[in-house]
């Protein structure tokens, strides 16, 4: 495992925040990809920020006139449905629309929960060492022994299925990423001459490790907040799929797939939509966390 | 050298008392009776409730229950299942060549097609070629893969009727097994026909379990490569005349490679998960989603005795990763 | 052997489905099943899929049901007295039965009483060297009171058996012909016991059923072999093949593509495009199974049947078939379904009116109602979806001025909070019989025993009582009918339940198969079935 591969950060101090922002942006918008996978990211954001707007119909609203109408383009579907309905008479439209607030959830929910105590944990463990080290990365080595997808489902199994224990669970096993990353980190920095000398000078302890030690951690950790954004909405997706993550009728794109499962044949729309909204959400992300990576660093690699 | 294999062994062995610890803890904070499951809308009374939990053993302390659950363990005894009444060492065995099977097609698979994608990528850098391979590996690594195996079923076999729909060999051949793993099986059968039945049942779900790692590989070694091609020694390989092809054929592969194989070990435990999914997906009959199975039927000892096996199998993975790691890069061996 | 050596090539070498090819071709029937088997023993557990894979194929029972029917008939026992007091059961065992000769075992005798003997006190007693052989739970025999039941079971000679029972129980006859009561052979397990290894015959199974057990493939394939000395005649198909596929809509595919003849359980949603499919025959029939909505009748307002009777005319069942069953499903105005015989056809059932359901609760004083509904968090065969149920219900509710709540709790602990005499309010449940008798559905759910257990309504209701117990002892059928049906109107006059559906089950078969029919216990029989 390459938790000892000391990873290179940018010196945040010399420069000024602004400057370092637009020379943060120019690298940014360079990458072609990353800028239209920023702009579809916006555009989800929006797009969940005012469902209440957007939809056309409510996202749990039963037509009972109108099962599995199909997309307007096709025979029989019809405008009021734009992308048709599904097996109760919902409009897809609609419940994707309210389906990109659940994923964003999610994808914000797992990563704050899983950065602020993956930075606690990786700090102390760095700043420490010694026993309190190998206790942390001990248990955190445990969690890496499962795989991520089967450690999830037993913890909500255990905890129950639904959307916030889906969350817990994922946000639980994309810990030990955070721990390494920052712990690597940390011994990385308090070699350095700027630690020792605030040591010297006796900055306290709770300062030095947040106040000094931490903002020069952080650019590794912003491109891993990125990347577990994407997995956890692909991880979360996956639960709900399995019927372990958010219950039905909840217009989560993966629960909404499990659901259509049966009409794989006759109603390819409630199968394949969940699914693209999914992938391009997810790949937007991606393409962003590729940007960020080259941005801040172009010698940080994902592994 | 032997040294450093002490060393990660010293470390091994209390992270796995750790995982035997987390999974016997796990299985206890689980909601719900077995015993009522099976019952179901029939009910039991609490007498007979009673003498069943006492005949699985739940009804012990829980400290006495682990005591004795590690001294089986130390036996080679996984427990029974309490469903099929079976060894869960035995059942996980005969599950298991299945996903081994299905791993190493997929693993393969994305190693050949990865590796050399990843490589022409970083030597016609800025090309279409690299475009191309790039944002298709993105889109690979963004891939809800059960999404992506119900729209290969829709395709492939719904409407094209190319391949079946899910299974290992089609049900006109029968064999014993001798290795678990149907390609060798079917071979060893003889029977006409057999191994290419049994290639056409593996093709869908290999694509679909190999995505992730393809893309993972490809852009691991592009990035490798490319790192390597910047270094000086390549640029004296390249000023001293050598071919194009031997240098990044035989110099920079071979430097590239060791962060690679490190990616291809730590796809293990990504290709556990995918199987789950997978295997959910086709009817693969493996030890993926026999575990979902054991979660839902609520088959207590088979979740415990499954994680810990795959738990077992995953550090196994990493630890021969780390080993070869070392053995190409003596560096390694030394700090730390 | 010899046979297992021509039936092998024969597996192996034959295409399937080109049936009609050459004459000399083995017959192939692949059923596509929707789960692996929990094990061979049909005695341990309780589910279908493990019985169709058990006893409907390896075994055989005393008695057995005439296939697609709920009527007893003669098996392995060629008949049987029943002493006047109802206690004594004698049975007259069939002569030449042969158990199946397989890799490991080779019988030396013919089935007889010692075998039905062996087969019971197994899991009736507690000191039989069996008893804990493969974990020991018999699930039916315990859930069917058979070890209060039964006081022994006694051989009189070789092929005469007699059941002594502590009381007269009616459906005795109809338990005996349970999967559970299926007969194993004890020359095999003595054999097995001797060599050090009992827990072999409930892994490869012996019995003395039309088909015989080949292989099994964990979760991929069970394959058997007709039985060549069925006692009954030899099977008309060679060959039996399980293809374990848990999905529905791929179980579907495969039909579709000939790579199996029969299926179970098809997605609601293909029912329409199977109906029209020219290769596919669409069986179907009422399952033994009722739906339904058991009110908590010690629980005020609940306590008043015109409450119960208001709430029931609330309910749009019609909106429940088509949106939770698709279409497969019947309204349920009885507490039996109507493939059980004393199914009361002249019952009315309560009409759908809120105007009048509303001005009823108004009547008995009940305004601004707040009610809890139950939905189980499962799929069960009389409930596809129960939380879909409960929404609709809810909103029926709704218009009637009742606010309910709907509540679910983990499978297990749902099970076993219902029971509770204080449970907080009316919970969605149902039954699927277990041996096609009226006892099994009205004692076991409605009648005073079951308060506080299976009787979810906590109902507990004198003058039905008194028929569902009369119907116990009396062991004429016409009598029996007639009480059963008087209990069925009292029933629907008290409304403990909102009846709401049965499951209606169809079986898409290929149209080479011959003769398949829908087994009422929701199983899948396959003696007796052929192939075009």
């Amino acid at each position: 495992m390459p938790d000892g591969v000391a990873q290179q950060v940018i010196d945040f101090r010399p420069v000024g925040r602004m400057a370092l922002m637009r020379e943060f942006w120019a690298y940014f918008s360079e990458n072609r990809g990353a800028v239209m996978g920023l702009c579809f990211f916006v555009a989800i954001i929006i797009i969940a920020l005012f469902a209440d707007f957007i939809a056309p119909h409510l996202p749990n609203e039963q037509y009972r006139e109108a099962f599995l109408r199909p997309p307007f383009w096709q025979d029989g579907g019809s405008l009021e449905f734009p992308l048709g309905t599904d097996a109760v008479g919902r409009d897809m439209l609609s419940r994707l629309i309210y389906g990109a607030r659940f994923s964003l959830f999610i994808g914000c929910v797992v990563v704050s929960i899983a950065l602020v105590v993956g930075v606690v944990l990786g700090l102390v463990a760095g700043f420490f060492r010694g026993r309190i080290d190998t206790a942390i990365m001990r248990l955190m080595d445990i969690i890496l022994a499962f795989p991520s997808l089967l450690l999830a489902l037993v913890l909500v199994a255990i905890l129950g299925p639904s959307l916030i224990n889906a969350m817990i669970a994922i946000a639980i096993v994309q810990q030990p990423h955070y721990v390494r990353l920052t712990r690597a980190a940390v011994m990385g920095e308090m070699s350095k001459d700027y630690v020792t000398a605030a040591r010297v000078i006796g900055v306290r302890r709770l300062r030095l490790m947040f106040v000094t030690i931490l903002p020069n951690c952080m650019a590794p950790l912003i491109v891993q907040a990125a990347l577990s954004f994407s997995t956890a909405i692909l991880d979360a997706a996956a639960l709900g799929f399995l019927g372990m993550g958010a219950q039905p009728p909840t217009p989560e794109w993966g629960t909404m797939l499990a659901e259509a499962r049966e009409f794989i044949l006759r109603a390819w729309w409630v199968v394949t939509l969940p699914g693209c909204a999914i992938l391009l959400t997810v790949l937007a992300i991606n393409l962003m966390g590729d940007g960020l990576r080259d941005a801040l660093d172009p010698k940080l690699k994902r592994s | 050298m032997f040294i450093y294999v002490l060393k990660k062994i010293g470390v091994i062995i209390p992270t796995f008392l750790g995982v035997t610890l987390v999974a016997f803890i796990f299985i206890r904070l689980l909601p719900g009776d077995p015993v009522l499951l099976m019952a179901g809308e029939r009910g039991m009374t609490e007498e007979r409730h009673a003498r069943m939990m006492a005949e699985f053993g739940f009804d012990k302390p829980i400290l006495v229950q682990y005591g004795l659950y590690l001294n089986q363990l130390a036996h080679g005894d996984f427990g029974t299942s309490i469903i099929t009444r079976k060894p869960v060492l035995q059942e996980f065995m005969t599950l298991f060549p299945a996903t081994v099977e299905l791993s190493l097609c997929a693993i393969i698979l994305a190693v050949l097609l990865g590796l050399p994608a990843g490589m022409i990528a970083a030597v016609k850098r800025g090309s279409f070629f690299d475009h191309t391979v790039m944002t298709g590996a993105l889109t690979g690594y963004s891939m809800p893969i059960f999404w992506w195996g119900l729209l290969l079923i829709i395709f492939f076999s719904g409407i094209l009727g190319w391949t079946p729909v899910s299974g290992r060999i089609s049900l006109l051949y029968y064999f014993e097994p001798v290795t678990g793993l149907m390609l060798v099986d079917s071979l060893l059968s003889g029977q006409d026909g057999a191994f290419w039945s049994a290639i056409r049942h593996l093709i869908l779900p290999t694509v679909v379990l190999a995505t992730i790692p393809l893309a993972v590989i490809a852009r691991q070694t592009r990035s490798a490569m490319l790192e390597v091609l910047g270094e000086d020694y390549i640029r004296t390989a390249r000023a001293k005349g050598l071919s194009p092809i031997r240098v990044t054929g035989l110099h920079a592969l071979r430097n590239a490679l060791i962060p690679v194989i490190t990616v291809v070990g730590l796809q293990v435990g990504v290709l556990f998960a995918g199987a789950i999914l997978t295997e959910t997906i086709f009817s693969w009959p493996g030890i993926g989603k026999w575990m979902v199975d054991s979660i839902f039927r609520r088959d207590y000892p088979s979740v415990q005795g499954g994680l810990l096996l795959i738990a077992a199998i995953v550090m196994i993975v990493n630890l021969l990763v780390d080993l070869l790691y070392a053995l190409i890069n003596p560096r390694i061996r030394h700090t730390e | 052997m010899r046979s297992m050596k021509t039936l092998l090539a024969a597996v192996c070498g034959a295409s399937l489905l080109a049936i009609g090819a050459a004459g000399v071709q083995a017959k192939t029937l692949v059923y596509c099943s929707e789960g692996s088997p929990e094990g061979f023993n049909p005695a341990f557990y309780t589910s279908g899929t493990t019985f169709d894979a058990s006893s409907r194929a390896v075994f055989n029972r005393l008695v057995e049901f005439e296939r697609g029917t709920t009527k007893v008939i003669p098996a392995l026992a060629e008949s049987w007295e029943i002493s006047e007091d109802g206690t004594e059961y004698t049975f007259h065992l069939r002569k030449g039965v042969k158990f199946h000769t397989t890799k490991e075992f080779t019988p030396t005798r013919d089935f007889n009483a010692d075998d039905v003997i062996f087969s019971f006190m197994r899991q009736h007693s507690p000191e039989h060297p069996f008893h804990k052989v493969s974990g020991g739970t018999y699930e039916y025999y315990g859930s069917m009171s058979m070890n209060d039941l039964i006081k022994d079971v006694v051989k009189v000679d070789d092929y005469t058996v007699k059941f002594l029972l502590n009381r007269p129980e009616a459906p005795m006859i109809a338990n005996l012909g349970m999967d559970f009561a299926s007969i194993f052979s004890k020359e095999y397990a003595d054999q097995m016991m001797a060599a050090g290894t009992p827990g072999v015959i409930d892994q490869l199974p012996v019995g003395t059923g039309p088909f015989q057990l080949v292989a099994y493939q964990k979760d991929a394939v069970i394959r058997y072999a007709a039985h060549p000395d069925y006692w009954a005649g030899k099977a008309a198909i060679d060959n039996l093949v399980f293809a374990i596929t848990p999905d529905a809509s791929v179980r579907y595919e495969k039909l579709k593509a000939g790579e199996c003849h029969v299926m179970p359980y098809p997605n609601p949603a293909d029912i329409e495009a199977m109906a029209k499919d020219p290769e596919v025959n669409l069986l179907q029939q009422e399952g033994l199974n009722v739906g339904y909505m058991a009110y908590n009748t010690k629980m005020a307002p609940f306590d008043n049947v015109n409450v119960r009777k208001a709430l029931n005319m609330a309910i749009n069942k019609q909106a429940i078939i088509d949106g939770v069953f698709q279409g497969a499903g019947k309204i349920a105005k009885n507490p039996i379904p109507p493939t059980i015989w004393s199914y009361n056809e002249a019952v009315q059932d309560d009409p759908y009116d809120p105007e009048k359901a509303k001005a009823m609760l108004e009547a008995e004083g009940v305004t601004g109602l707040k009610m809890k509904v139950w939905a189980m968090p499962v799929q069960r065969p009389y409930n596809p979806n129960a939380r879909r149920m409960a929404e609709l219900i809810q909103s029926d509710f709704a218009k009637v001025g009742v606010e309910a709540e709907i509540v679910s709790y983990e499978w297990g602990e749902y099970l076993k909070r219902s029971t509770d005499m204080d449970r907080d309010g009316a919970i969605l449940l149902g039954w699927t019989g277990d041996n096609g008798d009226p006892d099994n559905f009205l004692a076991v759910l409605l009648g005073c025993d079951g308060v506080g257990k299976a009787n979810r309504a906590q109902w507990c209701h004198q003058p039905f009582e008194d028929l569902i117990q009369k119907a116990k002892v009396v062991s004429d059928v016409d009598e029996r009918t007639r009480l059963y049906e008087q209990a069925q109107v009292i029933f629907k006059e008290q409304a403990p339940w909102a009846t709401i559906a049965h499951s209606v089950v169809f079986k898409p078969v290929r149209k080479e198969v011959v003769d398949f029919r829908i087994d009422p216990f929701g199983g899948h029989v396959f003696y007796g079935v052929d192939l075009k």
